[in-house]
Order: C-alpha cells, then structure tokens, then sequence
C-alpha cells in the first residue's frame, strides 16, 4: 500500500547550512521535497491539504528553531524528524477534534521528538504573546519596533521615514514604544 | 528615566555592534564591575533576541506560504492520494475491456437474434402478453380467423380475405358466428360443405357476447331439413365431453375435447374454458355436447398456452335472437326444440350435422 515519494530530496547537511545562512532557495527545496509526504500522512488520516499545510509549516518552524538554536546535532535523517514532528502535531490535533484516541496510520520511521516539542510550545507560547503585544501597541509604535528591532533598520533610517526632526526624537519614541511593549508582553 | 533611556540606547547600540573603542571596553568594564547592570543587559538581550525570533518566525511563515502558493497541490496530491477502494482501482484498470466486451457481446446476441427473425416473429405475441399482464382489461385471446388469402377457394369468385365457421340457427337461413369474423367486413358470403356459396347478410350483432346473427339472403339457397340440434340453456358442467367441427382449412375439420373450467379468460363468465384443438378459423364453430345439444361457440383461444380455447356459452346465443327484432326479421326466426343426435355414434353425428356448418367468409 506504500506509495514510495519519488523527488530528489537535497542533502541534508546542505539543508542545514542554508538554514543557518537564511536562503531562501533551501527553505523552497525544503519545502517542496518533504511537503507532498506530510500531505500523505495527513489525507490519509482524515485530513485536508490545508491542515497538512499547517501540520508541515510548523514542522519547519521547529526545525527552524532547532537548528538556529545552536548545538545542532543531525542524529536523523531530515525527512524522519520532520516526519515525526508532524506526525506528533497531527495526532495532537485529531485528538483535540475528537474525544476518542486515534492512531495515525503510518508510512515512514519515527523517531522521538517530544522535547523538541515541548521547547517549541514554551516558544509557541512566546511568539504568542509576542505577537498578540505587538498588536497591542498600536502604531507608529509596532513599525518602529519592527523596523528597529526585526529589520535591523538603523536609527536614521527611522528618523526619515517617521519624519522625526532628529535621531533623538526617534530614539526617545523607540524607547517609550519598547517599554510599552515590554509592560504588555509581561502582563500577559 | 533619562538615564534610563540613555541607558537603553547604549545597550541597543552594543548589542548592535556599534560601539567602539573606549566605549566599548567602558561598558564591558562595568558589566563586569555592576551586577545590577549586568542583569539590565541581559534582560534587554533576552527581550530583543524574543522579539528578533518572532520577526525571523513572520518572516519564515511568510516565506512558506509564498513557496506554497507557487506549488501545484492537486498535482501532489494525486500523486500521494490515498489509493481508490479495489473495486474502483479494478474498474479503472479494467473498463476499457469491459466496455469492448459488452459492445462485443451487444452486437453478437443482437445479429444471432436478428439472423434467425427473432424480432420479426415474436414481439408482437411479447407485447400481448405484456399488455394482458399490463392492463387485464385487454384479452389476449388470438382470435381464431384464418387467414385464406394464401390458398384460392375453388369454385365461387373471389377467395374471401378472412375466413370462420358459422352454423344454422334454423332451417330458413339463419346463421350464427363470432362478431369478431365479421367484424369490419365489406360482405360476408357463406359456403356449405358441398362447396354452394351463398350471400348473406348482417341481422344483428353482439359485440360484447361476440357474436353475429346472418341471414342468407341468396336466392339459390334452398330450405334445410330441420335442425338435428338443440342450443343448451343450462350451462354445462365442468369435465362434459365436447366436440367441435369448424372450417380451419377448406373442408370441415371433426376436434374433440371437454369442458376445462366453467369460465373463460381471465375469470369471463360468458365462456366456458373447453380443452380441445382449435385453430384459426374454428372461431365461431358450434361446441357440441354428446348429446347433440349446443353448449357453446368457440370465440378463441389464449396466447402461448396450450389446450386452452374459449367458446360462448350457448344461452348467450339464446339471448341473442331474443334480443333480435322478431317483427324486423323477413323470416321468422324460430330456434329448434327438437334434438335427432343424441344416442348416435360421433361418425354419424357428424354425418347428420355436416349440412349446417359453413364456412363464413369474409371481403
């Protein structure tokens, strides 16, 4: 009953160098070579594509975070981690929509993922908040924010786009915009 | 709070790299020296690393759900499909074969039915059975009118184009058959065993008894004898021997066989079944008991089933010419009391019965 996936699946050191260097043309090989097996995993287990979707883009997301956060160690194949990942995200959710355990019917090797896991919900939680922060701070605030702290825009930069007078006007609003989002993210 | 701000910018520009020199070092200096600044640092550090994660999180979600806009999820998504059920996967793989071979066995049922005239034959008994089963209004009964177009009579003009039987009524030229033989005719001549052919014409008909009253009206036709038979007004019993002589072909044909059921199709109250052999052209021959008495007059016999004919019952007949007009008759029409056949052997029964049974027949 197994269909084997047939795509030339890129090295998986070669992936984890252009992760670690941002490019995008990895994240589009990534993406391409190990998508249409998580699509299987998930319509065969009573799901859509837009769940598989969702099930594989935060796989990356842990994958992201795992090998960003340093001490990196490939004891696995790529494809098997992502696999797992999924996998485990995917039965979470079926047993979420539904009382009754399920049990996912599988094509690939798993392996054991759960403290990545458990390390990417503590950093789900904080981009949750991080987010929701954010969108409360209302704007110029949450532009200046992002371009100051995401973009890495420099102060000038700013100074210009806002039509701030000069760089401590700018500096002095980042300031107070920082300490209002700090109050927020930890309020929450 | 000035200092404060200050204070940031300066951990903003150092966690940024943009400090230098002297500046760098001082501040290195005091993260060393001041715990409490120490702590600011990486608080600040640790804040800005969230947030740095966050924006690179947007941006890798953002990066994603471009590459998979740009994917052909259909096309993958056939190509991983759950597989189809065996019996589609069979079908798919299979309904080319299977479409061929139904088109190959259409063509052969249908040109082994058409060569051996299986249409031209039989779907019109089909469809009367189909329409008695249908509607059990319609009687499926062949009427037993032979055709005589295919073999010329000898003697008189023309063959007639539909053919039966009739028997005298009387001596003076009154002469019974079925409507249906006469039904739709433009004039109806009758023949006698010895092959006269004489004129008649219509008195009365019955089509719901079926039955036809004629008169002969020829001028070459001379008075019979009296009848040597009577008509029956009780109805018969079930199990009566019968006998029957009527015209299915040229010459008078002897058949012979009992009363089967004490109705007719389909619950008819007005027939006997009679379990003899008839065929077209009986259709309005007199049903004889061994007595000699009339019990009936064969009207027909049921489609695809064997042995099951169909005759009138006689008091029908008897309701007939007391429902004729007696003053518009040029004749009087007086029916037989008296029966000379009873205790005769068949043979000369039928000797003795011969002269009054005609053929009708039909342009």
């Amino acid at each position: 009953m197994k269909k084997e996936l047939k795509s030339s699946a890129p090295a998986d050191s070669e992936i984890v160098l252009g992760i670690l260097n941002d490019s995008k043309e990895t994240l589009s090989r990534l993406y391409t070579s190990y998508f249409p097996m998580v699509l299987q995993l998930v319509l065969k287990n009573n799901g859509n594509e837009d769940d598989a979707k969702d099930v594989f883009q935060e796989s990356i997301i842990v994958l992201y975070n795992k090998v960003k956060g340093g001490n990196f160690e490939l004891n696995s194949k790529l494809k098997t981690f992502l696999y797992s990942v999924c996998r485990r995200l995917w039965l979470k959710r079926l047993n979420e929509q539904s009382k009754t355990r399920r049990n996912i019917q599988d094509f690939s090797d798993i392996i054991a993922v759960e403290d990545d896991l458990e390390k990417h919900e503590e950093k789900d939680r904080q981009f949750e908040m991080m987010e929701l922060a954010l969108n409360q701070l209302g704007e110029p605030c949450k532009t200046i924010i992002e371009d100051y702290y995401i973009q890495n825009r420099s102060m000038q930069e700013i100074c210009e786009k806002f039509g701030y007078t000069n760089a401590d006007n700018a500096k002095t609003q980042k300031y107070k915009c920082l300490q209002r989002l700090k109050k927020l993210f930890f309020q929450t | 709070m000035k200092g404060d701000l200050e204070l940031m910018n300066l951990i903003d520009a150092y966690l940024k790299g943009e400090l230098a020199g002297s500046e760098l070092s001082d501040f290195e200096q005091k993260r060393i020296s001041d715990p409490s600044f120490d702590l600011k640092v990486v608080e600040h550090q640790n804040f800005i690393l969230n947030l740095s994660e966050y924006g690179s999180r947007v941006k890798l979600s953002s990066d994603m759900n471009v590459i998979h806009e740009s994917l052909d999820i259909q096309a993958i998504k056939d190509e991983v499909a759950p597989e189809a059920p065996r019996v589609i996967r069979l079908w798919k793989k299979y309904r080319i074969s299977t479409a061929i071979a139904a088109t190959v066995a259409l063509i052969a049922v249908s040109g082994t039915l058409l060569s051996t005239g299986y249409f031209s034959k039989s779907i019109s008994t089909n469809v009367n059975l189909l329409r008695r089963e249908i509607n059990s209004i319609k009687r499926s009964q062949n009427a037993l009118i032979k055709n005589i177009n295919d073999k010329p009579a000898k003697g008189p003009s023309d063959p007639g184009e539909y053919g039966g039987t009739g028997f005298a009524l009387s001596s003076n030229g009154y002469v019974v058959t079925n409507f249906h033989v006469i039904k739709g005719a433009d004039s109806v001549y009758v023949q006698n065993s010895g092959g006269e052919s004489f004129k008649v014409k219509l008195i009365y008909i019955d089509p719901a008894y079926d039955l036809a009253v004629l008169q002969i009206t020829d001028p070459g036709f001379e008075k019979l004898a009296s009848l040597p038979y009577t008509f029956k007004k009780a109805a018969s019993d079930v199990g009566e021997d019968v006998f029957t002589i009527g015209f299915p072909r040229d010459e008078q044909v002897l058949g012979k066989g009992y009363v089967s059921a004490k109705n007719g199709f389909a619950g008819d109250t007005v027939a006997y079944q009679v379990s003899i052999p008839v065929n077209p052209g009986n259709s309005g021959g007199p049903l004889l008991d061994n007595l000699g008495n009339v019990i009936g007059i064969i009207n027909g016999k049921q489609a695809l089933l064997d042995g099951a004919a169909f005759a009138i019952k006689s008091s029908y007949i008897l309701k007939s010419i007391e429902a004729i007009p007696q003053d518009s008759l040029d004749e009087k029409l007086v029916v037989n009391k008296r029966n000379t056949l009873a205790g005769l052997s068949r043979k000369e029964q039928f000797k003795k019965l011969e002269p009054y049974i005609y053929m009708v027949k039909v342009y």
